[in-house]
């Protein structure tokens, strides 16, 4: 997806002003509320008409004031996702599924119905009605809607915003899934690092109406370690649990991770703070945390006086982080060997 | 309870004026309620007040405004005349007046219903492939049916019970243009035929009676049949 927009927008008191080229499948837009992040939205899918400029869409246009282009939203094919499923109220989760699919002109369509109730396993819901579904079912529908439009992009504007934190985790996997089993690009929407993270592979920081950086999402979370109420974030996919001393041991790379808040699925998502993992030059003898991993120091970063340790074991990775004096009096460089001690009650389980 | 030749033809005179003067408002009701909720426009105030006026002005006024519009010498009346079509003193003009007072009703209850759809639903159906029309047919209309049928129902109720407007521009000629309400004026007039007017008090009983009833079982059915 190649996304063309140079645009600006006033309206009141805000003014938006934007001139960025956007590439890559999945790709986020980061700010606060208020940013300009919907209203950039809202001029991509057409139902806001930027004052001046244009915006092209691999290599189409959908706006320019300089040649009078305006496409209509129905022509542009840009579906949405909202942060309320938005589903019609007045149809069937089958209709509503068909809704776009059934506007579609027929050289458009690519992905069937049957492989994306599959996907995103609809098949019980089909005939239930649209005020008996739970949130976190109407947000899968409304992503099934909007994928079986079969458009040239997907954006997605605060998609898990409305949801909790174990429904949200329910539904990334959907999310990331759909973008990648139909080739899929979309532009997601988000105030949530953690959705960045785990949603992108590239991110615009939209800031008071303006694109302040482009960046990575792993960069992105590095730099803002140091102000985050949690530090960096650590994501680990694990799989295939044991049950071993009332611990779950999962195995990670060539080690093997306790943790506490594990279940006997076979899949689980775990976060875990950079400020949770406490470094030792040598290893201790005695110790009560149950994680103790052999480590080699592949980066250093600097965050707002904080350092972050880019550690390297067995084939995997995880970011500490640790104050500067700590950092000069372990003598820790890139290349240093260190023990990182993790509590197995430190990981905490999304979904 | 009496009716005579001429009331049960004032009874089906008025249910045919309300009927038609319904019927034609309903379109134009609808869209203008959707121009007035769903398009950023200028002047919208001056189209709220206009809509409204029949609402506080008195009918008789509306119905000398009309025959001064209509009348041979109107300029709307001209061109009708000119075409050979005559609408002072036929039912047309009761129709024409009864959906002048109620289409103030009719767009109210509308635009209610429109106001309580959610602008992204309609984002949503216009992000995937409707058309700005398409998307008024199948997702605002089906919608705002709530609304139309509240709408329909008072106007209906409102046309029946018409009077200052109609009997300035149609008359009250028994047969041609007595409704029931003219009719019951004519019966008031005169000290004997008290259970007359009676009678045709109780004609109105029913139908008003028989539009609510209607319009809560519509309600109810489309309550379950949509799940809203």
């Amino acid at each position: 997806m190649k996304l063309h927009i140079e645009v600006g927008k006033k309206m009141g008191d805000f003014s938006l002003q934007v001139n960025t080229d956007i590439s890559g499948e999945r790709v986020g837009i980061f700010g606060q509320s208020g940013s300009g992040k919907s209203t950039l939205v809202h001029l991509v899918t057409g139902m806001l008409q930027p004052d001046s400029g244009e915006i092209f869409l691999d290599g189409e246009c959908l706006f320019s004031s300089r040649q009078g282009i305006n496409l209509s939203p129905e022509k542009r094919r840009i579906a949405l996702v909202f942060q309320h499923a938005m589903l019609f109220p007045h149809l069937s989760v089958n209709t509503n599924l068909l809704y776009g699919y059934n506007r579609c002109r027929p050289e458009n369509k690519h992905i069937r119905p049957e492989a994306l109730i599959d996907l995103l396993k609809l098949q019980p819901l089909l005939e239930r009605r649209v005020r008996n579904l739970s949130g976190g079912e109407k947000q899968r529908v409304a992503l099934g809607r909007a994928v079986l439009a079969n458009p040239r992009l997907l954006v997605m504007d605060e998609p898990l915003a409305a949801l909790d934190d174990a429904l949200r985790f329910q539904v990334i996997p959907y999310l990331v899934s759909v973008g990648k089993e139909f080739s899929v690009p979309y532009l997601f929407i988000s105030h949530s690092l953690t959705e960045m993270q785990l949603m992108t592979e590239k991110v615009l920081v939209v800031d008071n109406g303006r694109v302040s950086e482009e960046t990575t999402p792993e960069q992105l979370a590095r730099k803002r370690m140091a102000q985050s109420q949690n530090g960096y974030l650590n994501f680990l996919r694990l799989t295939d649990p044991l049950l071993q001393n009332g611990l779950f041991a999962y195995p990670w790379g060539e080690n093997t991770l306790f943790i506490s808040d594990g279940t006997e699925n076979t899949e689980s998502l775990f976060e875990l703070s950079s400020r949770e993992i406490i470094l030792f030059k040598k290893h201790p003898e005695a110790i009560s945390a149950r994680n103790l991993l052999d480590c080699t120091v592949t980066e250093m970063f600097n965050s707002d006086g904080r350092v972050g340790v880019v550690l390297a074991t067995q084939g995997k990775k995880l970011v500490a982080e640790i104050v500067r004096s700590a950092a000069e009096e372990l003598n820790i460089t890139t290349g240093s060997t260190l023990f990182a001690a993790i509590k197995a009650s430190s990981f905490r389980r999304l979904g | 309870m009496i009716l005579t030749a001429e009331d049960i033809t004032a009874i089906g005179l008025s249910l045919k004026v309300a009927l038609t003067a319904t019927a034609l408002a309903l379109p134009v009701g609808f869209a203008v309620a959707w121009l007035i909720v769903f398009k950023p426009m200028k002047g919208k105030v001056l189209l709220e007040v206009l809509i409204n006026l029949p609402l506080t002005l008195p009918p008789v006024v509306i119905g000398y405004f009309l025959l001064l519009l209509l009348g041979k010498n109107g300029w709307l009346g001209k061109l009708l005349t000119a075409s050979g079509i005559e609408v002072i003193f036929t039912w047309k003009a009761a129709v024409i007046a009864s959906a002048v007072v109620g289409f103030p009703l009719l767009v109210r209850s509308i635009r209610l219903g429109m106001e309580s759809i959610d602008q992204q639903l309609i984002e949503a159906s216009r992000s995937l492939g409707a058309s700005w029309f398409d998307s008024l047919i199948t997702i605002v209309l089906p919608l705002s049916l709530r609304g139309i049928i509240a709408g329909s129902s008072l106007m209906f109720a409102r046309s029946l019970g018409e009077f200052g407007a109609t009997i300035i521009v149609a008359g009250n000629i028994p047969g041609i243009t007595q409704t029931i309400p003219l009719a019951i004026y004519d019966y008031a007039s005169s000290p004997s035929s008290t259970t007359m007017a009676l009678s045709l008090c109780i004609v109105s009983v029913v139908i008003s009676v028989a539009v609510l009833f209607l319009h809560e079982i519509l309600g109810r059915q489309l309550d379950r049949s949509s799940g809203l």
